[in-house]
């Protein structure tokens, strides 16, 4: 049976499954498993400079939930028969994406609350329908992470809301915050659902349940009303409330800018991944020496195998 | 030389009185560092009060093609269950 | 405002001592979240920082409380310059190699076991901070054991840097143990006592991971590097604090 054909039914790893649906999630899963670690480093940045104690401890255990984010999803993937190391390489190699709103500066501390709010705010409105997806594996890794994931929101706007009824400079910084990742983030959810060829292949198998366009209004729908609470402005001209369909109506994003970014000519994508490549090779003399140590032990032990 | 650490099977007790429940895997050089690896991974918000941690490759698991002889037979022995049987009314503590 | 108890400047001295070295060995964990060799030990290290700081966080608010004048935990952290801070030479430096991070960790955790375990012991104000602080050390310096263990004995390469970074750290032990005139007005155990146990917890750990354990100099060390209990620092705990402090400084009286 065709996975999806049955909306109650999971699919697990060692039941048969179309050639198709497998590569469509290893490509779908590791490409976010490798959005949260790379999506660790804007963010990851601002650690050493947060202005409070308090923030300091709240952003390293976020960023700690990223790593361990990718981890759960890195694991999910390789219940499809590649492995963490495959992955990694193909993250390196540049031959897997990861998410292109990662690619933009993080430029004041007004980033960190506009990346909580909007960033981890879009993210969540995709992950939650994922929570319900056809494949077991990645259904219950979302599932974990997106209980996990329900204080990055709530920490991102307290930040921005902080900023913006603190001094005229913060309430500054937080706005200008705001205007750089608004159309960022709504462009996380994908081209428009015209322009997006996989998109009734991926409903059909239950891999996704709503389309881009859908899962971009419904954000829109929820951010509207916060930027008012937080006292801050969207940066769209266009944005009004549309009484017939009853949604936000808001302006379209530049999705060449996108193209571009996805391509690998955004602002950051080069520093990410040398990053992430450097983070990678110097630790592969620490990752041997615990393999050999292991290796010895086990020679040592008389029966004891390695858990190969 | 490709050094990736073999991977593990983690489960936490959430509570005292509860059996161990599978979570989550992880990559670990052995298990040492695995159950000490799946504290921090898995119980940082205070999920579990014990940990148990097992090489994937250890696990022996069935297959989906042994489903109807494995499985299937069972389907049939309702009397194996309490809702089988009836009770004349009136009759308690059965 | 409330006038302090006899003894009490002694105190907030010595605990702010033992919080600038939690704090600022956060500040040099947190580098290492999206560079550590693997994710599980992104994740482990961060917990080893937030553990650090929330001791840091702990005894700042203690001090705070002693000195009665209202400061506040950011105030002792965003606003005092490198030569107000009080934290050893050991955990100032950068440690931008593993093995460095692994052995500083063994080093100060076997210490601030023995310093934590003494404070939870005894009535005083820190004693809550302390309790929960010794069963987080106790864990930090487990890690640090079993990482030294594996990078000593496992490659020929993991070993040379093992031990190059035991040669380079352990010299920085020596201010751990001087004699510290705070400690002792507060009523606290004079570091040169804690010398053997601190020592206990340390050696075996290297004699396992077939490491050799440098020189132990007796007595009153000499030529050690030593001076940051009494605010002499090195350019790297400046650099560190420019860096920390630089939001929270551009905006005076801001809240966040």
């Amino acid at each position: 049976m065709e996975p999806g054909t049955d909306r109650s039914a999971t699919v697990e790893p060692r039941d048969p499954m179309p050639d198709g649906y497998r590569r469509t999630l290893v490509r779908q899963i590791a490409q976010h498993a490798h959005s949260e670690i790379i999506g660790m480093q804007p963010e990851g940045e601002w650690i050493a400079c947060a202005p409070s104690l308090r923030r300091k401890a709240i952003l390293m255990a976020k960023v700690q939930d990223e790593a361990g984010h990718g981890l759960y999803l890195y694991a999910a993937a390789e219940t499809l028969g590649t492995s963490r190391d495959d992955l990694l390489e193909a993250l390196h190699t540049g031959r897997q994406k990861y998410s292109s709103i990662f690619n933009y500066p993080t430029l004041t501390w007004a980033d960190v609350g506009a990346i909580g709010w909007l960033v981890d705010g879009a993210a969540i409105v995709n992950q939650v329908p994922l929570c319900r997806c056809s494949y077991g594996p990645y259904a219950r890794a979302m599932v974990r992470i997106c209980k996990e994931e329900s204080f990055h929101q709530r920490q991102g706007f307290e930040i921005l809301h902080t900023l913006s009824h603190g001094t005229p400079e913060q309430h500054a910084m937080a706005q200008d915050a705001v205007d750089r990742f608004w159309w960022p983030s709504l462009m996380m959810f994908g081209p428009p659902d015209a322009d997006s060829p996989n998109t009734g292949q991926s409903m059909a198998w239950g891999i996704k349940r709503f389309t881009n366009d859908e899962l971009r209004q419904r954000f829109v729908d929820i951010a509207v009303p916060q930027a008012e609470a937080l006292g801050l402005t969207l940066p769209d001209p266009e944005l009004r409330w549309d009484e017939e369909r009853g949604h936000w109506h808001f302006g379209t994003p530049d999705f060449s800018e996108l193209a571009e970014v996805v391509a690998g000519r955004g602002p950051l994508n080069a520093q990410r991944l040398a990053h992430r490549i450097r983070a990678h090779e110097d630790g592969a003399w620490v990752r041997e020496a615990a393999a050999a140590h292991a290796a010895k032990r086990a020679a040592r032990t008389p029966g004891q195998e390695p858990a190969a | 030389m490709s050094a990736e650490w073999p991977l593990w099977e983690v489960f936490v007790r959430a509570r005292r009185g509860m059996s161990h429940v599978h979570v989550g895997s992880l990559h670990a050089p052995d298990a040492e560092m695995a159950l000490r690896n799946a504290r921090d991974v898995y119980t940082r918000r205070q999920e579990g009060v014990s940990l148990w941690v097992v090489p994937s490759s250890a696990v022996v698991a069935s297959t989906p093609d042994l489903q109807g002889s494995f499985f299937e037979p069972a389907a049939d022995k309702d009397y194996r269950h309490p809702t089988h049987y009836t009770v004349p009314e009136g009759v308690e503590h059965l | 405002m409330s006038t302090p108890a006899p003894g009490s400047d002694a105190t907030a001295t010595y605990l702010l001592g033992l919080a600038d070295d939690a704090l600022v060995t956060a500040q040099r964990l947190g580098w290492w979240v999206s560079r550590a060799p693997e994710l599980e030990e992104d994740v482990a290290l961060a917990n080893i920082g937030l553990d650090q700081l929330g001791q840091a966080r702990g005894l700042y608010t203690v001090v705070c409380d002693l000195e009665g004048a209202g400061r506040t935990e950011d105030d002792l952290a965003y606003l005092r310059d490198a030569s107000d801070f009080r934290n050893v030479l050991l955990v100032e430096r950068p440690q931008e190699d593993f093995a460095v991070c692994v052995v500083r960790m063994l080093l100060l955790a076997a210490w601030q076991s023995e310093v934590y375990a003494a404070l939870a012991s005894r009535e005083g104000p820190a004693r809550g901070v302390a309790a929960k602080a010794v069963k987080e050390v106790a864990y930090h310096l487990d890690h640090a054991a079993q990482w030294v263990l594996r990078l000593g004995d496992g490659t020929a390469l993991s070993h040379e840097r093992a031990q190059a970074a035991l040669d380079a750290e352990w010299p920085f032990l020596a201010e751990l143990l001087e004699p510290d005139p705070a400690a002792v007005a507060a009523g606290h155990p004079d570091p040169p006592s804690l010398r053997e146990a601190v020592l206990a917890r340390i050696v075996p750990v290297l004699t396992a991971a077939t490491l050799v354990v440098p020189e132990q100099s007796t007595g009153q060390p000499t030529g050690q590097p030593t001076g940051g209990r009494r605010g002499h620092h090195t350019e790297h705990l400046t650099d560190l604090l420019a860096e920390m402090q630089q939001v929270a400084r551009a905006h005076p009286g801001a809240t966040w």
